[in-house]
């Protein structure tokens, strides 16, 4: 029987589910869209995974994203851990040598800078999505592209048109304007692209030291259009991992083996989970002015955990 | 007089204490909250800094429950800080509240003026009384400060971290029912004894974290989503470069030569930054050089957004990281701040650091 680990990293528009083997390779990977239910979403890709590897064991758990509190409880995981280290873990183990990592994904980006395999700084965007996946998401809907060739189509032209990408809602107006002028759509593709790699770079890698090699994950790395438009304004070839869509869940399996391994045990719940009803449900607490929004988990009647208010009153966690 | 005045960190808590022995009737605001974020935003500038919007709904809430006199501090300058009275005022006139200000200036702008309106707050003109009164202010606020300090030493080694939470919630609770100084200390004296029954666990060895910035914002736990806490459930001992006791220190029991620790840090800023940016920003940049040579493991700087002082700052921390090859984050705070990605830096920060020391001590040894 082969030993595997899971990781799920549950962003805001995306699920990722990965089980990986001893030495870190990949085995399985579920790519899902949270659609804003993450419960629903994590039972339904534990559920294949139960399909496949139902007779396997899990020996050991971690969770990553944004949601990985609420993943955790539901999981029972050996370790729980943010965004930013699951995927430097995971970008280490592909290629010890990196120095820069350049992460896009749903409404995150990030950039993380290692030097000899530690992460000396990093920076995350704060206030706008503008340099992310769903403000492409939502260009090509426009453009009536479909956003799997988006890439392809950018590539394609010569002539880019400048689009202002300070701003979604600005460069939204920006690319209408171009096109009721006649400009044709691989010209303002690519432009996007541009200007969304531009808007990256001056915003999230304001001042940061981009070293190659360079590596970009997230689920944008799919965008060649994007890739090249790094390519040429770094100046430097760009390194796209194999799984770079599941860089973090698989950052995050590695880490929960690492912890299962040197807690000889793990936390997991069993992949018959997604046989179980979790309930999750929210409620403003009276207690003060502060009116913490709390909520609570539920496994049918049983309440797994409490959190969200600020004072401890509610908080809970069923030790198990 | 039915005085009341805004939140700055926990010195509402020797400030009520102070004022009840001057034989004023206080009128503490409610802690900030969503609700008063609310207010304030809503009848503040949209473009001005976060601290005045909360100011303006500490003042309003402080004025429904009756209070008739408003008592601040401001200064002209360095900031825009120190407009804050005067806008503030207008606000609440325009607003319809009669209220009284009495405003504290630097005292190297008017000192005749500085003394009338200590003289007007403590009902006296008595230059011995108000300085008697003064050192007791001073002696609470010290305490005050002290006590959350040693709560932040606790929290990063204790067992059990919501246990000291809790300890420090009651003690808040109690310290704004209570009267007076002598009560305030003895609540201040059990929940020290209270902080070192609490068990800790030994094996945890923390790191150390300096927070820099902006005096408000790095001592208001609603402005920076409690920082100091999250930091120590993560086992982290954190220190702020800026607390009431320091700050008065500073401004006006070593008046007119400045503390020791400030001119410390204005010495150490100084291949950075030869003059005052206005606020704290020289402060900041001197800090981060003081925590390094303290042996600091990292320093975070919190900014509320479009703080000028702070953004020159944040520029020159960059080269300042650099050059001592020291951890240094900036975090931007405002009204819309959230906070899972707030906790997703300070985790990351955190990792950043361990596995950092790690290498270093694997080199050593």
């Amino acid at each position: 029987m082969d030993k595997y680990y899971l990781g799920i990293d549950v962003g805001s528009v995306s699920t990722n589910i990965v089980l990986i083997d001893e030495y870190n390779d990949l085995v399985y990977k579920k790519y899902i869209r949270t659609q804003g239910k993450p419960i629903e979403m994590i039972k339904y890709g534990i559920k294949e995974v139960a399909e496949i590897y139902g007779n396997e064991r899990i020996q050991g758990a971690a969770t990553t994203g944004s949601g990985r509190y609420l993943a955790s409880i539901i999981i029972g995981a050996d370790e729980v851990k943010n965004e930013i280290t699951s995927h430097a873990v995971a970008s280490l183990t592909y290629r010890s040598d990196i120095n820069t990592i350049l992460e896009i994904g749903g409404q995150d980006s990030k950039i993380i800078i290692i030097r000899d395999g530690i992460v000396v700084d990093f920076a995350m965007n704060t206030v706008c999505a503008a340099g992310t996946g769903s403000f492409l998401d939502r260009q090509a809907i426009r453009l009536g592209v479909d956003i799997s060739e988006f890439g392809d189509l950018a590539l394609k032209s010569n002539n880019p048109v400048r689009i202002a990408g300070r701003c979604a809602v600005f460069a939204e107006s920006d690319m209408i304007h171009k096109q009721q002028f006649g400009h044709n759509p691989e010209d303002i593709i690519k432009g996007l692209c541009q200007a969304l790699v531009r808007n990256y770079l001056s915003n999230i890698g304001n001042g940061k030291d981009i070293k190659a090699p360079i590596m970009f994950q997230g689920g944008v790395a799919a965008n060649k259009g994007i890739i090249k438009a790094f390519e040429s304004e770094l100046g430097e070839r760009i390194i796209i991992p194999p799984n770079y869509d599941v860089m973090g869940a698989i950052g995050a399996a590695i880490i929960g083996k690492e912890k299962a391994k040197n807690q000889g045990y793990t936390n997991f719940n069993g992949l018959d989970l997604y046989k179980k009803d979790y309930s999750v449900n929210g409620f403003e607490c009276e207690g003060c002015s502060n009116s913490c929004e709390v909520l609570e988990i539920k496994e049918g009647k049983k309440t797994l955990a409490r959190y969200g208010d600020k004072c401890g009153k509610w908080s809970y966690k069923i030790l198990s | 007089m039915k005085i009341t005045f805004p939140h700055l960190g926990n010195a509402y808590i020797a400030g009520k204490a102070f004022l009840d022995e001057l034989g004023h009737e206080v009128i503490l605001p409610a802690v900030n909250s969503r609700k008063t974020l609310e207010i304030g935003s809503k009848n503040s500038p949209d473009e001005i800094c976060l601290p005045f919007k909360l100011f303006t709904g500490n003042y309003i809430e402080g004025i429904e429950k009756g209070a008739d006199t408003i008592f601040t501090v401001g200064s002209c300058g360095p900031c825009r800080f120190g407009l804050y009275p005067l806008i503030h005022k207008q606000i609440l006139d325009d607003l319809g509240y009669s209220v009284n200000f009495i405003v504290l200036d630097a005292i190297r702008e008017d000192f005749l003026d500085f003394k009338n309106s200590l003289s007007q707050l403590l009902g006296t003109t008595s230059l011995i009384q108000v300085t008697k009164s003064a050192k007791l202010a001073f002696k609470l606020i010290n305490m005050t400060d002290n006590l959350s300090q040693l709560s932040n030493y606790i929290r990063a080694y204790a067992v059990n971290k919501k246990q000291v939470n809790k300890i420090m919630d009651d003690f808040y609770e109690n310290a704004v029912q209570s009267f007076g100084a002598n009560e305030l200390i003895n609540i201040i004296n059990k929940t020290t004894d209270n902080l070192r029954d609490v068990k800790l666990d030994k094996s945890i060895s923390p790191l150390k974290i300096g927070i820099i910035g902006e005096i408000y914002t790095i001592i208001e736990p609603y402005v920076n989503l409690e920082i100091e806490r999250k930091l120590g459930e993560l086992n982290v001992i954190v220190d702020k470069s800026l607390t009431p006791t320091k700050w008065l220190d500073h401004h006006v029991l070593s008046y007119p030569f400045g503390s020791k620790y400030e001119t410390t840090k204005f010495k150490l800023a100084k291949p950075y930054m030869v003059d005052m940016v206005g606020g704290h920003g020289r402060e900041t940049v001197g800090s981060a050089i003081y925590y390094k040579n303290m042996g600091y493991d990292g320093v975070i700087q919190i900014l509320p957004l479009n703080c000028m002082p702070e953004i020159v700052a944040k520029s020159v921390l960059k080269r300042v990281a650099q050059d001592l090859n020291f951890p240094i984050m900036t975090l931007v705070v405002d009204e819309m701040t959230g906070e899972a990605g707030f906790m997703t830096r300070l985790e990351a920060f955190v990792d950043l650091i361990s596995k950092r020391n790690e290498g270093r001590n694997t080199e050593i040894g």
